[in-house]
């Protein structure tokens, strides 16, 4: 075996990495020696099936991610924000925007939204718990040891460098010949059936768990977007699967898809990326919608307006986004007729868009406005994502597109769609929902400093970007000369990228300052909420609700606390509840290793790591335990002590 | 675990009729994966460089075995699901016994058919139709393989515990997948060999 493959050269940066992920591995593994933490974190959280604590992890995962795409980022902006920089060679900043985008995307924004619709989404309707508790422990154990296998890449092997959309010939062993896209193909197809396995279980979960009485347009704004989410998941994710399954076989195997000769076809990968990649936009900001419009009904004190409206938007947005693939390649020849078809169709999507805009700003219309933290992100969110969107508007004629394209412009433009549509979002709803789910506030004077710093930061870091395209910046450029005149607003942007980095810093440490030192909450409802998550326990019993709630309205909590409609009736009888498990996470490690071993060609061990995967598949067909009960008198035990404010 | 009688076995509990709806959406996920597949090869048919096309590679005798079998297990598996929802265990076991070895059998001429393409030079690495004329087959052939071990642990399941709303669930959702196998198998049979071979 050549184990120089294994080995990344000559990058001091790389080297420094492995260096601190090798401490803190140790420091971690010591840690939870000491504090004697193996057997509460293998029971409590690794062999979980609660999907509360499942959404904490995938919430857990994401920052981590966060953090990880964040230095990405911040070491592509100090490369560029001078001319003739020598931070980066080329190289090393094509392997740093490649992991950027992937990560963040894929790793960071999916995860965060999955780890609130895991949280909330049973408490929304109703349910004590998704429709497939270990299923769900699957998901995640996939996602997680997916994303990890992409980020050993870079000190082992070395990471994909071909663009996170990966474009053939270019991702070709012929012109990549490292290991860096094997890590691609298979970090993202074993994290990819995670997903689908999300979805398929969400949809039921919605579809068949609901409360009794809470009818489908009785569902609050975050189900009816997570639904819609998962529908598209469950339609565009097989598309990814077949992608990179043939990404794979070309890279491993020596197939003919994507490749110039023999019958290949390069094209033929930039398609099927897209009629994934362009609906996974609309995964990670249709739930986004969903969160400021529970947020904004909140803190105006209003019924959403335009419900109806809201959710055909969504399903006309869901609809047009199988429709608009090609124009993320307008350029390619492909015919005027077809850009045509792509230009008209994505300008379409504009319309339900501006849809739901309106709808959020007449519901703020005379509403009782508060501004918490969760609703200045939304406020932020809307004329930002505007602009986004009036850009994407922009960029989808594709006659004029023929000048903005693969410039700074649309760098611009995706991420004024994107940090306001997605990750505004998934901060809003964090610290939105994060009373619900451990019992107290974050703190509102840091969680506003923060606020400021992100909101401004990203404004400074991303606005200068859309003059230096239309200056004819092109993206993905690792330097350039002094005389291009980029130079200023390339350091205007890079001072930007600063100020994100610190609010970001201070939204982990509130949540360090508010973990010591908040307040406990008493109440469960610390924002006067409408939906039901607000009507049980903070931090909720296992078992969500002692007695599953009847729904008669809209926004059910809220009628229940307005016009004293009694929520729950019934007598508290005895709960079922799933038993943990560590079989998916023993799966997910097998997974681990399969890809691994696959990325280095390493047949034999693959094999039997594959052999590994069915024997967990048997074994958990096996599995004869069904579940335990908690009797009448533990449940009422759990709610009296629940009712005097202590932890359970 | 609440059992509903009025209602057959496999759907008799609320996860059981949860785990039915799931598999529904689950093949509705397997729907775009094989249509993405058969565009992939559709886009490829015509382009076998310099090897060679379908009319010079297929023969039509081991094709119709194959859709003889997998149909006819089609069948089978239904009667299986007939006869568990009488009750009649043993015969039960037999037809899905049945069903698995045409299955078996399917696999088994799918791979000699495999292997004589290689040894006529007809690979994975020849050409674009070839590639994909090899992972359209392999997919669904893995699919099969993979329902043939599936279906075996659900019989050691169902000779353990006899038929019960659990098992029962498992082999019912196990008929599902094994029809859409069928459905799918009718396209390769017709878009893939029928055409191919005009």
């Amino acid at each position: 075996m050549d184990l120089d493959k294994f080995k990344v050269h000559g990058e001091p940066l790389i080297y420094g990495a492995m260096i601190s992920i090798a401490l803190a591995t140790i420091g971690i593994l010591v840690g939870l020696t000491y504090f004697k933490k193996w057997g509460y974190l293998w029971r409590e959280w690794l062999t979980t099936v609660d999907h509360k604590k499942i959404g904490v992890m995938y919430i857990l995962a994401a920052l981590l991610m966060l953090f990880r795409g964040g230095v990405d980022a911040m070491m592509m902006r100090l490369q560029t924000a001078a001319p003739e920089m020598k931070f980066l060679d080329a190289q090393h900043y094509n392997e740093v925007f490649t992991t950027h985008g992937l990560i963040m995307i894929l790793f960071m924004a999916m995860p965060f939204i999955i780890g609130l619709m895991n949280v909330i989404v049973p408490l929304q309707i109703g349910a004590r718990d998704v429709a497939f508790p270990r299923l769900n422990a699957v998901s995640f154990w996939l996602f997680f040891f997916g994303a990890m296998l992409l980020n050993i890449s870079f000190v082992i092997g070395g990471s994909p460098d071909a663009g996170w959309s990966a474009y053939f010939p270019l991702a070709s062993l012929e012109f990549s010949p490292t290991v860096g896209n094997n890590y691609y193909s298979l970090a993202l197809q074993i994290s990819g059936i995670g997903t689908l396995i999300t979805g398929v279980n969400f949809i039921v979960t919605i579809l068949k768990m609901r409360a009794p009485g809470m009818k489908l347009m009785k569902m609050p704004m975050f189900t009816w977007s997570v639904l819609i989410t998962n529908v598209i998941i469950v339609f565009a994710f097989p598309v990814l699967t077949v992608a990179l399954a043939l990404m794979m076989f070309d890279r491993l195997f020596g197939s003919q898809f994507f490749t110039m000769a023999n019958g290949g076809m390069d094209m033929l990968w930039a398609n099927l990326f897209w009629v994934w990649g362009h609906p996974e936009v609309y995964i990670v900001i249709l739930p986004a919608f969903g969160i400021y419009s529970e947020i904004i009904a909140t803190f105006s004190k209003k019924n959403l307006y335009g419900y109806t409206s809201m959710v055909f938007s969504m399903l006309i947005i869901s609809l047009l986004s199988f429709l608009v693939w090609a124009h993320h390649f307008y350029t390619m020849g492909q015919g005027a007729m077809v850009n045509s078809f792509f230009s008209i169709t994505t300008m379409a999507i504009a319309v339900p868009t501006g849809v739901k805009i309106f709808n959020w700003l007449f519901t703020l219309r005379k509403g009782r406005i508060t501004f918490t933290t969760p609703m200045l992100y939304t406020l932020a969110f809307i004329p930002i994502f505007t602009i986004g969107g009036v850009t994407g508007v922009m960029l989808a004629m594709a006659s004029a597109d023929y000048q903005y394209h693969n410039t700074m412009f649309l760098v611009a433009h995706f991420h004024y769609v994107l940090i306001p549509g997605a990750v505004f979002a998934v901060i809003a709803g964090f610290h939105y929902w994060f009373p619900k789910v451990f019992g107290f506030r974050l703190n509102e004077r840091l969680g506003k400093h923060s606020f400021w710093w992100i909101v401004i930061s990203f404004n400074v870091t991303f606005f200068p970007l859309f003059f230096l395209g239309l200056m004819g910046m092109t993206r993905r450029m690792y330097t350039y000369s002094e005389e291009s005149g980029f130079g200023p607003l390339n350091m205007l942007s890079f001072v930007g990228a600063v100020g994100l980095a610190i609010g970001f810093v201070l939204l982990v440490y509130n949540i360090y300052w508010s973990t010591r030192y908040m307040p406990r909450d008493t109440t469960s409802d610390p924002w006067d909420g409408r939906t039901l998550e607000w009507a049980t326990h903070s931090p909720m019993p296992v078992y969500n609700f002692a007695v599953v709630p009847k729904v008669r309205t809209r926004d059910a909590f809220w009628s229940a606390k307005q016009e004293n409609m009694p929520l729950f009736e019934d007598k508290i009888t005895k709960i079922h509840m799933p038993s943990n498990t560590g079989k998916p996470f023993i799966l997910g490690v097998i997974f681990f290793f399969l890809g691994f071993f696959l990325v280095f060609s390493m047949w034999i061990p693959a094999i039997v790591a594959g052999v590994g995967v069915l024997i967990m598949l048997a074994a958990m067909s096996f599995d004869r335990d069904h579940g335990y009960y908690i009797s009448v008198d533990e449940v009422m035990a759990t709610e009296k002590k629940l009712m005097r404010g202590e932890t359970v | 675990m609440k059992i509903d009688a009025s209602k057959p076995l496999e759907y008799s509990t609320e996860e059981n009729s949860n785990k039915i709806f799931g598999f529904w959406v689950f093949l509705g996920a397997e729907i775009p994966l094989f249509a993405t597949l058969f565009t992939v090869f559709f886009v490829m048919v015509d382009r076998f460089a310099s090897g060679p096309s379908g009319s010079e590679l297929f023969e039509i005798g081991p094709v119709l075995i194959e859709t003889f079998l997998l149909l006819t297990s089609s069948f089978t598996i239904g009667l299986a699901v007939h006869a568990m929802r009488l009750g009649y265990k043993k015969a039960m076991m037999v037809f899905m016994a049945l069903t698995l070895l045409m299955g078996l059998g399917f696999i088994g001429i799918e791979i000699t058919e495999f292997v004589t393409y290689v040894h006529e030079g007809a690979t994975l690495q020849t050409s674009g139709f070839l590639s994909s004329l090899f992972v359209l087959l392999g997919t669904h052939g893995a699919h099969v393989s993979f329902g043939f071990l599936w279906g075996t642990a659900i019989m050691i399941q169902l000779w353990r515990q006899g038929i019960n709303p659990a098992t029962a669930n498992k082999a019912f959702i196990f008929s599902l997948f094994w029809h859409f196998l069928d459905v799918v198998w009718i396209f390769i049979f017709s878009f893939v060999y029928l055409k191919g071979l005009m």
